[in-house]
């Protein structure tokens, strides 16, 4: 019986905190969220060293042998340094590709695990991630298929001002395209990358929501008022208390969702519904929370605490909102 | 991450099912009958390493190696065939530990066998009508006699479980009156089948009363021998903050939350409104944090299988089981309607076993305010969350009424 991490999976969330730490601080997000770009090659070339992109990809196929929990981990750090994308996108375009039907298609998989050929996501909605700097689009076609769309003819990408600074959006449009078809309506791995996409999703939120929580009991230690600690008072100990409360029992969520998706239990799909939930209302209260227990500095552009609510934002509707996953797993619960 | 007990613990648990189809067969008896039975039961149970197993064989345990895994075997067969464990209470969960800890070895003979057996029930006297959450300002009085073989007890506790049933007493009483607070309190037990003593039960909000509630404690010239002070005179205290870790971590308390809000979903069925999309929403979004506290059980459990610390989790567990409790009591008021408006059968006592209305449900709405108070209150849990969890400085009144000590 083990359901905690393991001193592997600390070390590879120490790896990527620390490459993060390296080359994705304040002074970068700022510069990123004031640009126009929508990709940071630096950051970017810094984690796929790492082995992000293959690493849930079979050893035999160039990856690492790792699972969607230790992706999870990745994605939690993500969110806690409000990095740049599509690493999400990467993740589960390695997963697509590698068991896709097609060799033809398969060889690109090289190229994905490194992290050469940024793929990002184009599922449910025609606001994308990273669009323009994207080689690939895993899609679908609105009928229940899914695609690998090649960059370049027939794709019409519109320039839009984006709420969450950290993982711009562009607006898609696929006219006549190269296309690599993946899996027809109805095949199990629709589904499956799917859930594994919700699941990734909430583990960016529990790491974005982490570090709000982080930030404000660091806050309250140091900010005086009245001569004291701030953190001293108990109105705003209890909110700080309740924030933690929120955030740290969702990580065994998070964690469990993606173990059942691994390991392919009867509730994973309703558990990647009930996380993209839970995380997506949790996110968003902790990031309100953070914002109210910091007073005027966490109101400020420049303190940075917003580019965490706006990826809260994201989050939250990247999908579908809450109410509708949990319309769904109650559906699959048979209420 | 892997959620199977293993290999040896599935053979384990396989012994332990054969030990429960054999001697676990009450048939037919009941009252004084069946509870020799459980008695035999249980020193069978003793026998084979399954019940007491942090308790030396000589004062009647099984004197069992730590191994949170077998214990949850133990504890997941024993529910499944419907037997009883150990006895419950405050005396195994907090007398038998404290003296295995602290008494001498006259309280272990005198006291650890005949509580286990269950036929000493302990009441805690801790809690004063004027001290609840500051605990250390108890003012209950004890005074040497003038022979310095007792210690006389003058004072009033409140709040004592199975108060009407308790044959003994642990209490916190004040001895030194000049020390400072926390280094004036002593550990005393007590017999309370004494003319100094008077108990009243307090009739709750619920409706419970008489047998069936806690009751105060009033001392008048009680007497206690001071060979059963348990520690140093003035050290009670410290006495009381003994806590014992021992195969405490198990899966139980999200077991019974799971039910919980299984029940609730048959609730919303029964009323017709399973199929209305607000009640689905809520039911959904406790149901996402139920899933919470169950998975984090798991996650303590796996830390302390492994020896491995845990962090601030454990210190919400106990807050986050009542914020749900208390989110399903809304939901269940919301559902019941206006059966509300009626009683259920049976209301106040415990044991009623009658069929029962929707109305049923008031036991655990009006029941789970309870949790907001009782084993430390809420705002007690966010204080513990927020200075040792999180790190942020103690209340100045505390701090200073503490002398900076914990």
């Amino acid at each position: 019986m083990r359901f905690h991490l393991t001193s592997e999976q600390v070390a590879i969330q120490d790896a990527v905190r620390g490459t993060l730490a390296e080359c994705w601080g304040m002074e970068r997000l700022h510069r990123f969220a004031d640009g126009d770009a929508d990709f940071d090659a630096d950051s970017w070339q810094a984690l796929m060293v790492l082995g992000i992109g293959g690493l849930a990809l079979p050893e035999a196929q160039g990856g690492a042998g790792l699972g969607l929990l230790d992706a999870a981990l990745v994605c939690e750090m993500l969110g806690a340094a409000c990095a740049p994308g599509p690493v999400i996108g990467q993740i589960l375009g390695a997963i697509a590709v590698a068991h896709c039907a097609n060799p033809a298609t398969r060889e690109l998989l090289a190229e994905i695990a490194a992290g050469n050929k940024v793929v990002t996501l184009a599922l449910g909605s025609d606001l994308v991630q990273s669009a323009r700097a994207a080689d690939l689009f895993l899609a679908d076609d609105g009928a229940g298929g899914l695609h690998l769309v090649e960059a370049g003819d027939g794709v019409e990408i519109e320039t839009l001002s984006a709420t969450d600074r950290s993982r711009p959006v562009s607006r898609v449009r696929f006219g006549t395209v190269t296309a690599h078809p993946l899996y027809p309506a109805g095949d199990p791995m629709v589904q499956r990358l799917t859930d594994a996409a919700l699941v990734l999703i909430a583990a960016d939120s529990l790491g974005g929501a982490q570090h709000c929580t982080d930030l404000s009991v660091d806050y309250a230690k140091t900010r005086e008022q009245f001569g004291q600690p701030i953190g001293r008072f108990q109105g705003l100990k209890h909110q700080l208390a309740h924030m933690a409360l929120d955030v740290e029992p969702a990580r065994a969520l998070v964690w469990y969702a993606a173990y059942a998706w691994d390991a392919g239990l009867p509730d994973a799909v309703r558990t990647a519904a009930q996380a993209k939930a839970h995380l997506g209302e949790v996110y968003t209260r902790t990031t309100r929370a953070a914002i109210a227990a910091h007073g005027g500095i966490g109101y400020t552009w420049e303190y940075g605490l917003n580019y965490w609510f706006r990826r809260s934002v994201f989050n939250r509707a990247w999908l579908g909102s809450p109410a509708q996953h949990r319309a769904r797993a109650a559906e699959l619960a048979g209420w | 991450m892997d959620l199977s007990y293993g290999a040896a613990a599935e053979s384990f648990r396989e012994e332990v099912r054969a030990f429960l189809a054999r001697a676990w067969q009450p048939g037919e008896r009941r009252g004084a009958e069946l509870k020799e039975f459980i008695r035999q039961f249980r020193r069978a149970g003793v026998e084979r390493g399954y019940l007491y197993r942090s308790v030396p064989k000589r004062y009647g345990g099984s004197e069992q190696p730590v191994d949170v895994i077998r214990a949850q075997v133990i504890r997941e067969e024993f529910a499944r065939a419907r037997a009883p464990m150990e006895v419950g209470g405050n005396g195994v969960n907090m007398t038998v530990p404290t003296l295995l800890e602290r008494g001498t070895d006259e309280q272990k003979e005198l006291f650890i066998r005949p509580t286990i057996e269950g036929d000493y029930i302990w009441g805690q006297g801790y809690s004063e009508p004027g001290s609840g959450s500051d605990l250390a300002s108890v003012r209950t009085r004890g005074e040497l006699s003038a022979d310095g073989t007792k210690w006389i007890i003058n004072g009033q506790k409140i709040w004592t479980s199975q108060g009407m049933q308790a044959t003994h007493m642990f209490m916190l009483v004040r001895t030194e009156p000049d020390a400072p607070k926390h280094d004036g309190i002593t550990y005393l037990l007590i017999d309370l089948n004494q003319p100094g003593i008077t108990r009243r039960p307090i009739r709750q909000m619920t409706g419970q009363e008489g047998d069936h509630t806690f009751c105060e404690f009033f001392f008048d010239n009680a007497e206690a021998p001071v060979s059963w002070q348990v520690g140093e005179r003035g050290q009670g205290w410290y006495v009381s903050r003994t806590t014992l870790k021992h195969e405490r971590a198990s899966i139980g308390s999200a077991d019974g939350l799971g039910n919980q809000f299984r029940k609730l979903v048959e609730l919303a069925r029964e009323m017709g409104r399973l199929g209305d999309p607000l009640v689905r929403d809520r039911l959904a979004e406790i149901e996402g944090r139920v899933l919470s506290h169950r998975y984090s059980s798991f996650r303590l459990f796996s830390c302390a299988a492994a020896g491995d610390d845990p962090g601030a989790i454990q210190l919400m567990m106990k807050l986050l089981l009542t914020e749900i409790g208390h989110d399903i009591a809304l939901l269940a008021q919301e559902l019941i309607g206006e059966a509300a408006l009626t009683e259920p059968e049976g209301a106040g006592a415990r044991g009623y076993r009658g069929p029962r209305g929707p109305n049923k449900w008031l036991d655990q709405i009006m029941g789970s305010l309870g949790n907001s108070i009782a084993g430390g209150a809420s705002n007690i849990q966010r204080n513990i969350i927020a200075e040792r969890g999180l790190g942020l400085p103690r209340d100045l009144a505390m701090e200073r009424d503490s002398g900076g000590k914990a």
